[in-house]
Parts: C-alpha cells; structure tokens; sequence
C-alpha cells in the first residue's frame, strides 16, 4: 500500500506545483495586464490615495485638495474656478482631466518619473510619491482684469510677453468652475450634464480652442506681407486704390467704413482700418507670399501646444483672387484663435521674431524643488527688424490717433489693431469685436506685454467695433502687466 | 522506551538489543518553539494591520494574541499528555494558519466596520480547540473508530440531506439557520465520509482488489463489494448537485478516487475516476446553469467588462492578486475588498496574495503542503490498514480542498464555492478543520509510538 500513498502524495505535489506555477503567472508575469486593465480601481484609489500638487499663479495655489474619506479619497478644488478653468482645466475622479491638469498630469498626480530620485528603491518599497507644482507663467491680475473686463458677455483675452512667448492671461467666458466636476457624488454627474447642455459653451476654452476671424487685426500680417515683399516701400505714399474696391472677377464692391481710403496711404489705411486698401494689397502680394507669411506668424500650424494642443489658425493656401482679398482682410476662410492674434502683436513688438508661447514656468516637487524649467524658444522669423519698426509706428498711430485711442496708456507706448470681423450665413450674425496690441512702459527696453482680446457678443449700446468693445479690455489687461512690472517673474 | 529499571539496559550488546540511538525523540519542546512562533507571527500580523491603517498598534491585537496564545497552549498540553509522540508539525501548522485567518478577518473588518467577522471567528476557533484538546484526550487510539464505520457513513449522508430542507443561500443549500447560527454540514459530512470510506476500504480491499470478472484488461470487482461504496458516494454527490454545492462534490469525488486506488493499488481506478470526473464536469456544465456560469466566468474573466458592466467576482479576485505582485501591498494596505460579496469566505486567499504578495502566498501553500505531507508520512508510517487509509483520506481532504478553491480564486480550475482551511471565515469549516488535525495528531502518535514500542526490549 505504501507504493500507492507516495504516489498519492506525487499527485498532490503536482497539484502544489500547478498552483504556485499559476500563481506564479497571475501575481508575477501578467501582473502588469490585470493592473493597467481599466475595471480594475487601484489606480484610480491609488491616484486620489494622495493630494494632488497645486497649479500655482503668482506663487500661489489656485488649486487645493479636500479629504472626503471616500474610496477616491482627494479631491480637487479651485480657490477660483471660474477664472483659471481656461488654463487649469477640471480633474474629476469621474470625467478624467482637461488642459494643465490633463498634460501635466503625472507631476500633479506623482507619477512622472523625473519626481522619484531612487525609482528602483521606492518602486521595491512601493512608495508613493506625492505630486508636485506647476509654476504658472500667469499674472494674476492680469487675468482678472481680462475676467472682469469681459463682464461675463461671451469672448476670449490671450495675452503673452513678446520677448519670451510666457502667456500672461488666458481668460474665456462664459466659464464654469472646475470644482463642480471633482468628486464622485451625483451632483458632479448634474453638473457634467448641465455644462454639457449649455447652449453659451461654458467649457469651450475660447483663447485657445476656437477659431474667429480676425476681421481688420489680420490687416498687421497683410501689412508685414506687403513691406517684406517690397509692394509698399513708403508707408506714407499713396496705394493707387479705388473706394469702393470691386473684388477680381466678382460684381461685389467692398466699401470701408471710414473716409478718405481712396488712394489712401498704407499708413492711413492701417490707422483707419481701410478694407479697400488692404484687400487689394492682398492680392497685389499674391497668394503664395501671404501665405508664407501668414504662415510664419503661426497660421496653418497645427502642432502648438502651450503645454496643452491649440486649435491651429488657418489661412486658406488655395483661394481664387477675390477670396484672396477678402482673406487680407481677415474675412472668408481666415480664422485665428485670440492667442495666435496676441502672438501677431507680440512679434510686431519685439522685431519680427514669433516667440512659442508657453504656460508653465517651471515644475517642482512637493517640497519646491525644480524639476524642470521651461526656456523661451523662437519659432519663426516673420519679418524683419526694419518692417517691424515700421509696423511698431503704424500700430502706436492707431492708439494715439486712429481707431484705437480706448487702449492708450500714460506713460507706455502702445500700439493696437483693432477689428470687427463679419460672420454667419451672409454676415448674419452680430460681428465680433477685435482689438491687438502690445504695450512698452516709457522707460523700459522691451515691450511688456501683447494681448488679443475677442468680443463675442459685442456692442449692447447698437455699435460693434473692437475699438469701441475690446480695446477698454486689452488696456485693463496691459496696464495691469505694467503695473506689476516692478515685481516682475519673482 | 527503555523501562527504567531494566536490568541490563546499560550492557546490552548490539546484537540482541536495539541501539539507544532508535529511541525516537518525542520533540515536543520543538512543538512548542513552533507554537509560540506561530502566536508571535500573528501578534505581529495584527500589529502591522494597526499601523498601516492607523498608525497605532491596535487595540484588539493583545486580546486576539492572548487568546490564540492561550488556546495554542491548553492544546500544546493536551498532546503532551495524551498523545506524546505526535508529529511536532502538525498543531503550529494549524495555530499559524488560524492565526493568519484571524488577522487576514480582522484586516477586512476594518472596511466593513457593519459586518465584523473577528470576533465570531475567534470564538469557531476557541471551539475548535477545545474539540481539538477533547478528541486528544478522549479518542485511545484511531482504530476505535473503524467500529463505527457504518454509522459514520450513514451520519455524514443524513447531514448532507439535512440543508435539503432549509431555505437555499446564495443559490447554494448548503446552510442550516438554527437560532442564530448557521451551519454548513457538508463541511462534517467530508470527515465522516473519510471516516467510511477509510473504514469500508480496509475491510475490503483484498475482496475489490483481486476479486471479480476481467473486462478486457479491467477487473471489474463484484457488485456485491463495490455496491456499497459507489451507493453512498453516488448518493452523496447526488445530494450536492441538487444542493448546488460543486466544490464539495469536486472534493468527494477526489478523496474516493484517491482512497480507492490507495486501498487496491490499482491504477484502472483513476482512469475510470478521470473519466467519469470529465464526463460528469461536461454534463453539469452543460445542464446546470449556475456551474455553466462559472465555466464561462473561468474561460472569459473579464467578458463582464468587455460588456460594459464592470468586473466580476474572478475578475476582481485576479486583480488583487496582480496586484499584490512578488512582495505584496503590506497587510492592510490592499483593496481586496472591492473584490466584495464572499471576500472574507471564498476569497480570502486574494487578500493574502495581495497584501502578503507571491512570497506571502508561497508560503501559505508551503504551510498546506507540509500538513499534508505529515499526514501522508504518519499513513506511511502505520501498519493498520484502516489508520493508513484514515491518514491519507483526511490529508487528501486538506490537499483538495486547497487545491479546489485556490486554484478557483487564481483562475486555474473553475471556481467553486469552498472554504480555505484554516483562513476562511466560517465555524464549520474551521471546526472540522481542527478535528481533521486532531485525527491526525492522534494517528501520528500512534505510528510513532509504535516504533517506539518496538525499541524497547
């Protein structure tokens, strides 16, 4: 008998071995599958097991975290939600993360390697690293005066320091806040059907994810195009321009809104806003120039990311002649988002060159140390040094004596482009207001500040016009970049 | 034993008297290094849990301590009087893995903090123990149980019938509700069957082995010695399958195959045990609806998600133990729990894979295996028919059991609803468990002793 139980006792070993070899596979070789398989919430409990890092304006947090006890302990909230969601984005346990909190995610979260200084040690002990910050290029007050100058009607302000591309405000409205997503409680389901359903688009980021045409600031790259590509040489001598201009090969005639386009000089036209000069100007250069140099300026780009991806501007490379023309003119196919139209006035400021623009600072640990810094980068040349001084003038006339006197500024040299850009079916809908511009304190080197600022629903009081509607915004935004200058980066 | 006194026993030469040296050391001091081991190894699982969930030592660990301590001890005693050359593994083995079952209960506790297991289970094992310490005392010698093979196959069929009669629980009618308490009776019915099956195989075994017409190159035994044996193993699966309790007729199953090809050394047996196991696997898996699902659920884990409607029960299961991966969480430190319904029964496993890890794991079935292979070792050991097949029946129980819901909860084998000896939470199971080791420290006392007897002149 004795044979028959060690063979017994055989069986039951090679039952033994089965179940470390399986266990084996489950718990050492196919780990990673279970783990990374999206039913399975350790991740999520492990993601919100800690606080999450801050978003940080000014050096101080705009985010925070709250202690629920729940499975997905942290949640996010923001000290102002409506004012930063452009740039801060929502993370919610349920809806995932938008923007800041989506790209830079695995610092805020922890989980970005550049955090862990021994990987392989704390990967042993299973040590969770806490999140760390993200430095903000943004100007706190510059964003709040961009906030409250668009007084909740529907638009968008992008503004960037020309010399190193930091974006400075980011403000779309209508906005939401960001804390209503946070958390697993039903009214975040509510709230997401609600932002959702929301006819005014509260979660569509304006200065970033939506394309306007730019209408008359467009005029700056017509311009630029025109004095590089030698057409116009004299700023001050006449265009040999009809008023009203007939667009090539149509019947239409373009008219303008102000007196005195005809034959009128580009400088006057600029100051004024001709569209007749402008339009044929466009085609004059032709398409393949205005073209590049649009392109140049950032249009047609469709890889920026600030760190988050920008909707890419577009100006139409395949356009017959009068489209060209209604293209230099910021109409037809031409679209822009509010930060590329800052990017336009921020090369004007500082001497052709367009600058990257970018969001975050720099990143640190939990604790404040540095773990990456952002460098300014150039990504064109769109012009020359000469082209842009001369394109410096046209745009301070504009403020001191043209369209533009709302954004004037004592004490800063200020130069803008403002612009109401048709829309709809037959320009059917309420035009946009525009205004660009870019100002230099009087005893500074560099210009301090470009900004973009778009009026959706502009002109309550009958008048739409981006001098009228935007440029009072632009110059809150600008003066409040000047005023905080002397406190600088920190 | 040399008799002090014996005359001589100083002078003997070689050739007529065996050497001192076979005097078998009765090692109960190693017992008890072991038993005092195992209680520390608990203490300190639940001094870990406190101090992963709370940063403090917890309140109950000295009391939980305390009493396994205690318990440990009154039974250390009890073989140290009774049962003196009992193997020296076999009562820590049982304490440690009690113990991890305590502390793995009371880990989970702390996040149903509305449903706590710990304290019900602390007072199963106190019973257990004391069943334990009364089968050391009161039961001479197994062979006395051979006499009441008949009334143990007839009891252990009457407590599988019982449950037929009480309302079904979770699909299964496996449940006796009586005052309060309930009570699986399968899990003594697989004792008693052992008991039978130990006791109607050694008596004829020479008959099933040798007797009966040759089909081909099968000997077939006579009806008259086979009948009794398939009956009561037929009726006693029959029973489960209207009960619906899989797992357990897996294991009567496993345990006649093996005792019956230990008894005849024939090794048609398990072929025709494998056969049949793969016909009747087929069979219920088609017909039965709930043992279809399980199959399905083993084949395709995660089809539940791929349907959009989250994880199942194996699903998650496999989870905490990936996540658990080589060295585990740390005891408190999982989330087993999402795994929910039955996490502190069926799946207790899972928590240990995952806040234990692979080494943890490893070590519990290292802890199982060495059970069982006492068990078979103290069979080897004896020269009774009855205590050899008695020692392998109840170590096949603990191997199969084993087998049968570790191998369900990691995905090997499909799952079926059984208790994990020692760990999991519930009284039954827990108590027979302790006088499956009691048996077996009874039998192994014996089959050492024997020797024992044989060096003494």
């Amino acid at each position: 008998m004795s044979r028959y139980i060690r063979r017994a006792a055989a069986l039951c070993a090679v039952l033994l071995i089965a179940l470390l070899a399986n266990a084996t596979r489950v718990q050492i070789l196919e780990s990673a599958r279970y783990e990374d398989n999206p039913a399975n919430r350790r991740q999520m409990i492990a993601r919100y097991g800690s606080p999450r890092g801050d978003i940080l304006v000014d050096g101080r947090p705009v985010t925070g975290s709250r202690d629920t006890g729940g499975m997905f302990r942290h949640t996010r909230t923001y000290t102002d939600g409506p004012l930063y969601a452009p740039v801060t984005g929502f993370a919610s346990q349920v809806y995932g993360t938008t923007l800041l909190e989506h790209t830079e995610d695995a610092l805020l979260s922890g989980t970005d390697p550049l955090l862990d200084p021994f990987p392989l040690w704390n990967g042993v002990l299973r040590k969770r690293i806490p999140g760390g910050h993200v430095v903000t290029t943004l100007n706190g007050a510059a964003q709040r005066a961009a906030y409250q100058g668009l007084a909740g009607r529907a638009g968008a302000v992008a503004a960037v320091e020309p010399t190193t591309g930091r974006i400075l405000a980011l403000v779309s409205t209508p906005s939401y806040d960001p804390g209503e997503l946070s958390g697993t409680s039903p009214s975040v389901a509510r709230a997401w059907k609600k932002l959702n359903g929301d006819a005014a688009r509260p979660m569509l980021d304006r200065a970033i994810r939506q394309t306007y045409p730019p209408g008359s600031t467009f005029k700056v790259v017509t311009a630029a195009a025109a004095l590089e590509a030698g057409v116009v040489t004299d700023l001050d001598a006449p265009t040999d321009s009809p008023d009203p201009y007939r667009l090539p090969g149509t019947t239409t005639e373009l008219a303008n809104e102000t007196e005195g386009c005809e034959d009128a000089s580009l400088r006057y036209a600029f100051t004024w806003s001709c569209n007749t000069v402008f339009a044929k100007l466009g085609g004059e250069v032709g398409l393949q120039t205005m073209t590049g140099t649009a392109a140049n300026f950032g249009f047609n780009e469709r890889r920026l990311r600030v760190p988050f991806a920008v909707a890419p501007s577009t100006f139409d490379p395949k356009l017959d002649a009068s489209q060209l023309a209604l293209s230099s003119i910021g109409q037809f196919e031409t679209r822009a988002t509010p930060l590329q139209m800052a990017m336009v006035a921020a090369t004007v400021a500082c001497g052709g060159d367009v600058k990257a623009p970018y969001l975050v600072e720099r990143t640190t640990t939990k604790d404040g140390e540095t773990v990456a810094t952002a460098t300014p980068r150039t990504l064109h040349r769109a012009m020359s040094a000469a082209t842009a001084e001369q394109l410096r003038e046209m745009m301070t006339d504009v403020v001191q004596e043209g369209t533009g006197r709302n954004a004037a500024i004592p004490g800063a040299r200020v130069g803008g482009k403002t612009g109401t850009a048709q829309h709809g079916v037959d320009n059917s809908g309420k035009p946009y207001a525009w205004f660009i511009s870019w100002a230099q304190a009087d005893d500074a080197l560099e210009p301090a500040v470009a900004v973009a600022v778009v009026v959706e629903d502009a002109g309550r009081q009958g008048e739409v016009s981006g001098g009228g509607d935007a440029a009072p915004i632009a110059k809150a935004v600008m003066e409040a970049v000047l005023n905080s200058r002397p406190h600088g980066r920190g | 034993m040399i008799p002090p006194g014996t005359p001589g026993a100083r002078t003997v030469t070689p050739a007529d008297a065996p050497a001192p040296a076979l005097r078998l050391p009765r090692r109960r001091g190693t017992e008890f290094g072991l038993i005092v081991l195992a209680v520390l190894l608990s203490v300190y699982g639940y001094c870990a849990v406190g101090l992963a969930r709370h940063g403090t030592l917890p309140p109950g660990a000295l009391r939980y301590g305390a009493g396994l301590g205690a318990l440990a001890l009154l039974a250390h005693c009890a073989v140290r009087l009774r049962a003196p050359y009992a193997d020296p593994l076999l009562l820590p083995i049982a304490v440690l893995l009690n113990g991890v079952g305590l502390v793995l209960i009371y880990r989970l506790d702390l996040e149903t903090p509305s449903h706590r297991a710990a304290p019900t289970q602390l007072a199963w094992s106190t019973l257990g123990v004391a069943l334990f310490i009364a089968v050391v005392l009161l039961l001479r010698h197994h062979r006395v149980l051979q006499r009441y093979t008949y009334l143990c196959g007839g009891a252990a069929l009457a407590l599988l019938t019982l449950p037929i009669f009480f309302p079904a629980v979770n699909g299964a009618r496996i449940w006796l509700r009586v005052a309060g308490f309930s009570i699986q009776p399968g899990e003594f019915a697989k004792l008693l069957l052992a008991l039978f099956y130990a006791g109607y195989l050694a008596a004829n075994r020479q008959a099933l082995a040798f007797t009966g017409r040759k089909v081909w190159r099968l000997q077939l035994p006579t009806g008259r010695v086979l009948g009794p044996v398939v009956a009561i193993w037929l009726l006693s699966v029959g029973v489960l399958v209207l009960e619906r309790d899989l797992g357990t007729s897996l294991l009567f199953f496993g345990l006649f195959v093996v005792l019956l090809y230990v008894a005849t050394g024939r090794t048609g047996w398990i072929a025709v045990g494998l056969l049949l196991a793969m016909v009747g696997a087929f069979a219920v898996g088609r017909l039965e609806p709930h043992v279809h699902a399980r199959v399905e659920d083993w084949l395709h884990p995660f089809a539940s998600i791929e349907a959009g409607q989250g994880a199942g029960q194996l699903a998650q299961s496999l989870f905490a133990f990936a996540a658990g991966g080589a060295l585990g969480t740390g005891l408190g430190l999982g989330h087993s729990v999402l795994i929910g319904f039955a996490v502190k029964s069926d799946f207790i496993l899972a928590t240990a894979g995952e806040e234990l890890g692979f080494t943890g794991l490893c070590a519990l079935f290292l802890l199982y295996a060495l059970l069982v292979e006492r068990g078979y070792r103290a069979g080897l050991a004896l020269r009774d028919p009855f205590g050899r097949l008695l020692a392998v029946g109840l170590a096949s129980i603990v191997a199969l059991q084993v087998f049968v819901i570790a191998g369900g909860v990691t995905g090997l084998i499909p799952l079926t609803g059984m208790a994990m000896p020692f760990l999991a939470q519930g009284g039954s199971s827990l108590v027979t468990n302790w006088i499956i080791v009691a048996l077996l420290t009874r039998i192994s006392d014996s089959a050492r002793s024997q020797y024992d007897r044989t060096a003494a002149p």
